[in-house]
């Protein structure tokens, strides 16, 4: 097979198979929806078949164009061209369609951070450091602005795991972290106070049951119901009762957890680990500086991706509006994940054709 | 030893990034096994509770409307408050054939064909679950009576709900505004606000005046129940309870009595009255006459009424006060002065003759005196008091549009006075640019001629003539003009909105002394308000004008008796008190009142003198004579 992963490449589709079972089920057997996203699905997965194909130094190469060209797009989300939708302004009309910058960026700001290490590699110094630091807040500022906070807190991860990765000393972290919770207080003192009150809300989502506190506590009730063995396909109840917002998207693994219990979760948590230990291994085996922080970033930031997600469902994160990997109902972020995955191919399939 | 040195440091390289991976990897493994942790928490150990919550499903969260703060004046009189009565609820989707049910339902209580067509109304503009009031206020004895029978009717419920109501009505329509029930628009707004869910359980919502603009204070926080709820949806206990929390409370700025003595002094006539504290910007009164009476919008108004007040020649619903746009016709006088002296266009000595009539140079059309055959000689004092139209032509051409329009928009003509309430129009200060921008017409000399008057293309509120009138009586310090004086939390102190000075016109003590002295001989004898003053024990400044409604043509006289009632010229007048040290300004409006002299300054002088000496009005001057009013 050219230039694939085929133990990736099982794992990607069993999670394609379950994608496409559970939404029928979670949109009430609406074939419309279960039809749209195996177009989603086929068109991520020839995408990340065109990436898994491009040579590495292809990968380096479209680096600082692909992030110069995504940081203008999300300068122009700001201005009248930007669509604003329930509150945010996160999309981009480009005539036939409206796109989401930011979705661009997931790939872009690890890419192009991977690619200043690389450059930099002989001489490494603090100072590469900070610009790297930097090169990932230029877009977080403008994304935090829309605002989108889920989108934020992945770019972030994806970005802090490459300078993790790239060797970041400990006494930077352990003095920033310090740093941040001493600074808590004073940036809580500045605060207005419907600011606070947000910032409490996302906390405590109970004291917001009319709002976001309402998903939390019908996605804990879906959950809880499943029990061991779930209530079984299409019988659950939270579900086709409608008391389940987001189900299709957000919401899904409730829909997943109910139906199919823990032994559902455990399989589904086996196959989200089986990935992500795939990612180590092609991670530990790259051969280049570069390639090896942008493996790592993307295995780590899709485990992210699906941590926060069940978190978020199951009470323990507050709810930030994170896809469920690979699984919720939507094109972008397949399509962002499916890219990343084909970049983690390329990486392991072009490594034995270059000299070392 | 170069490449020794390298390869070393590669090894070392590779060792720490694979140290790093593995620390990751413990990373992913501590998270997994939190998750695990909390799959078995909920589905293994707490399973029982969340199936018995799923299988009864079971939670509702009920929402608690909270109160919606009262409205007071500044001396703690309500003017807006609520009192609980009961309704006769339907739930639409829950009733198969609903004129079969409300005729079933009016063999019980009186349903009048008004509250039909107006729960038919209410039917169209919301799509919802919820139940709809087709009665309200129902008495003891219909309530027992419709419950007694309520299971005979699924979908209808008898409700206790809090109800909107103004003491003073029409007196305070325009200024309080009322509530309404929330209708897809509202919706919408609320929902691109991120508010919508503080509105879960309202049905009502500020529409218009103060109602409106403090909606936000006056709301409160929207408080709610946890209720566990059996397959029937009757609820079995409460889970959880957060208290909502009531609207704060306003004090306005304004005098009840104040206002009741003003809307009196109109009598018959329609108009816009509002009076300013002119040290602090505070708002005494705020009239538009007629006003109508919002009780009749808060539950849906049916059509038939609703096209009586739409069509009024008298136009009730208009908020002449804060959207009628009328010409300042001579009120602009003083202003003018100002004008004129700052630019030093004219010196306060300088005599001009007055023929009649002002004719341009090298033209021979003439714009007319209101006074046949002229005032003879006039200087700056005398061209107030008089209100000569005239000196005020000359006045106008000499000093140029360009500089006429820059100094009046000092005070805040052509512009929105930014008051606390919503659709305030911004009148009309023309200029130039804006007539070549309006009409793509050149500006022509005799545009600055009428300009000068305060006719042509010249358009004020009530609200900005007051505020200007502030402005002058408070020596160019401008407030801006509020309703609201403090808004009082139901936790917290309350929060007094502050009386900041938004500029100072920093006008020569001279010009002011010169004009403010003219404008109080407007209200002596020989002045154009001779009567206002007479008999007060304060001295008042004022300055009347006659704002036209149909256009003259050259040669010919306006004629009050051949003119219908509505085409009748409108009667200004603008006043502060007391002269020396002003405490009350206002701008007074009688449409279609003819001169200002006669009917729109007594007005004034009944509210000054209640303000200002606490009498009672009383009829201090000669009986107002009415031009020949046929109708009414």
């Amino acid at each position: 097979m050219l230039h694939m992963d085929p133990v990736l490449l099982y794992a990607l589709g069993g999670f394609a198979f379950i994608s496409l079972v559970l939404l029928y089920s979670a949109s009430d057997g609406n074939w419309l929806r279960v039809l749209a996203q195996f177009g989603n699905i086929a068109v991520a997965f020839l995408a990340m078949w065109i990436v898994a194909n491009m040579p590495l130094h292809w990968l380096m190469r479209v680096a600082v164009p692909m992030y110069v060209f995504g940081m203008i797009l999300l300068l122009l989300v700001m201005t009248p061209l930007g669509v604003n939708s329930h509150g945010a302004t996160r999309w981009l009309n480009i005539g036939v369609a409206t796109i989401q910058p930011s979705e661009l960026m997931k790939i872009a700001v690890p890419l192009m951070m991977a690619w200043y290490f690389e450059k930099n590699e002989a001489t490494l110094k603090l100072r590469n450091y900070l610009v790297a630091t930097i090169l990932l807040l230029l877009p977080l500022v403008l994304i935090v602005r829309q605002p989108d906070l889920g989108t934020t807190i992945l770019i972030w991860a994806s970005g802090f795991y490459v300078l993790f990765l790239a060797g970041l000393s400990w006494r930077i972290m352990i003095g920033l972290t310090l740093g941040a919770v001493a600074a808590a207080p004073f940036m809580w003192s500045m605060l207005h106070d419907y600011q606070r009150h947000r910032v409490l809300m996302l906390l405590d989502p109970s004291q917001d049951a009319l709002g976001k506190g309402y998903h939390t506590i019908q996605g804990m009730i879906a959950v809880g119901s499943g029990g061991i063995l779930g209530k079984g396909y299409m019988n659950g109840t939270q579900t086709h009762l409608d008391f389940l917002p987001e189900r299709t998207t957000d919401f899904i693994f409730a829909v997943w957890s109910e139906e199919f219990g823990l032994i559902g979760n455990l399989l589904l948590l086996g196959l989200y680990v089986f990935v992500i230990g795939r990612g180590f291994i092609v991670t530990a085996n790259a051969s280049t500086y570069f390639t090896r922080l942008m493996a790592g970033s993307i295995t780590l930031t899709f485990f992210t991706y699906a941590f926060v997600n069940m978190g978020m469902v199951s009470g323990i994160l507050p709810v930030v509006g994170v896809p469920l990997p690979l699984i919720s109902y939507g094109g972008t972020s397949m399509l962002t994940l499916m890219l990343g995955f084909g970049m983690l191919m390329s990486i392991h399939t072009h490594k034995k054709l270059v000299k070392t | 030893m170069n490449r020794y040195i390298e390869l070393k440091n590669h090894q070392r390289e590779i060792y720490y990034f694979r140290l790093r991976l593995v620390l990751s990897l413990g990373f992913v493994a501590v998270m997994l096994l939190i998750l695990l942790l909390r799959f078995f928490y909920l589905q293994v150990i707490r399973h029982d509770y969340f199936h018995t919550l799923g299988e009864n499903n079971r939670i509702y969260v009920v929402p608690i409307v909270p109160n919606r703060g009262l409205i007071m004046d500044r001396n703690g009189v309500v003017m807006a408050q609520n009192y609980s009565g009961y309704t006769l609820e339907i739930a639409p989707d829950k009733v198969p054939d609903m004129d079969a049910l409300i005729t079933e339902l009016s063999g019980l209580v009186e349903i009048t064909p008004k509250d039909i067509k107006r729960f038919k109304k209410l039917l169209t503009e919301r799509q919802t679950l919820e139940t709809m009031p087709i009665r309200s206020q129902l008495n003891n004895e219909e309530v027992a009576r419709v419950s007694a029978q309520l299971f005979r009717f699924p979908g209808v419920e008898i409700k206790a709900r809090l109800f909107r109501e103004y003491p003073f009505t029409d007196v305070t329509s325009h200024l309080i505004g009322y509530v309404g029930r929330i209708n897809q628009n509202d919706i919408n707004q609320l929902a691109e606000d991120e508010t919508a869910s503080n509105y879960l359980g309202s049905d009502y919502i500020g529409k218009t005046g103060v109602e409106q603009s403090y909606e936000k204070e006056l709301h409160g926080t929207t408080g709610f129940e946890q209720v566990e709820v059996d397959a029937g949806g009757r609820a079995v206990r409460v889970l959880s309870r957060t208290a909502p929390q009531s609207g704060s409370n306003l004090m306005l700025t304004l005098d009840a009595k104040l206002q009741e003595v003003a809307e009196q002094a109109f009598g018959d006539f329609r108009g816009a009255l509002v009076a300013i504290d002119p040290s602090n910007g505070e708002v005494l009164a705020f009239i538009s006459k007629p006003g109508y009476d919002p009780g009749l919008f808060i539950d849906g108004i049916d059509s038939e009424t609703w096209d009586t007040l739409n069509n009024s020649l008298d136009t009730p619903l208009n908020n002449r006060a804060l959207r009628g746009q009328y010409p300042p016709g001579s009120t602009i006088k003083p202003f003018m002065a100002l004008a004129g002296l700052f630019y030093d266009t004219r010196s306060p000595t300088h005599n001009i003759s007055d023929p009649g009539y002002y004719m341009l140079p090298g033209s021979r059309h003439q714009y007319r005196d209101w006074k046949t055959g002229g005032h003879g000689s006039v200087d700056m004092f005398k061209a107030i008091v008089i209100s000569c139209d005239t000196y005020f032509y000359g006045l106008a051409t000499e000093m140029g549009i360009d500089n006429m329009h820059s100094y009046l928009a000092r005070f805040g003509f052509g512009a929105k006075t930014g008051i606390d309430m919503e659709g305030e129009t911004s009148g009309l200060l023309p200029s130039p640019e804006w007539k070549s921008k309006r009409y793509n017409q050149i500006w022509y000399p005799g545009d600055t001629v009428s300009a000068g008057i305060g006719q042509g293309y010249n358009l004020v509120t009530p609200l900005q003539l007051a505020f200007a009138t502030a402005i002058l009586a408070n020596d160019g310090v401008a407030f801006k003009p509020h309703l609201v004086k403090e808004i009082r939390r139901a936790k917290g102190a309350a929060v007094p909105i502050e009386n900041k000075p938004l500029f100072d016109l920093q006008i020569d003590p001279a010009h002011l002394k010169l004009v403010k002295s003219a404008m109080e001989a407007v209200t002596k004898p020989g002045g154009t308000a001779a009567g206002a003053n007479y008999g007060a024990s304060y001295r008042m400044a004022g300055k009347t004008g006659t704002a036209q409604v149909i256009a003259i043509k050259q040669g010919e006289k306006y004629d009050s008796k051949k003119v219908s009632e509505y085409n009748r010229d409108h009667a200004w007048f603008i006043a502060f008190a007391p002269a020396d040290k002003p405490r009350i300004a206002m701008a007074v409006l009688a449409e279609n009142g003819g001169h200002g002299g006669s009917t729109a300054a007594p007005i004034a002088r009944k509210v000054m003198d209640y303000y200002l000496l606490g009498k009672a009005p009383q009829p201090l001057l000669k009986p107002v004579e009415k031009n020949g009013t046929e109708n009414d």
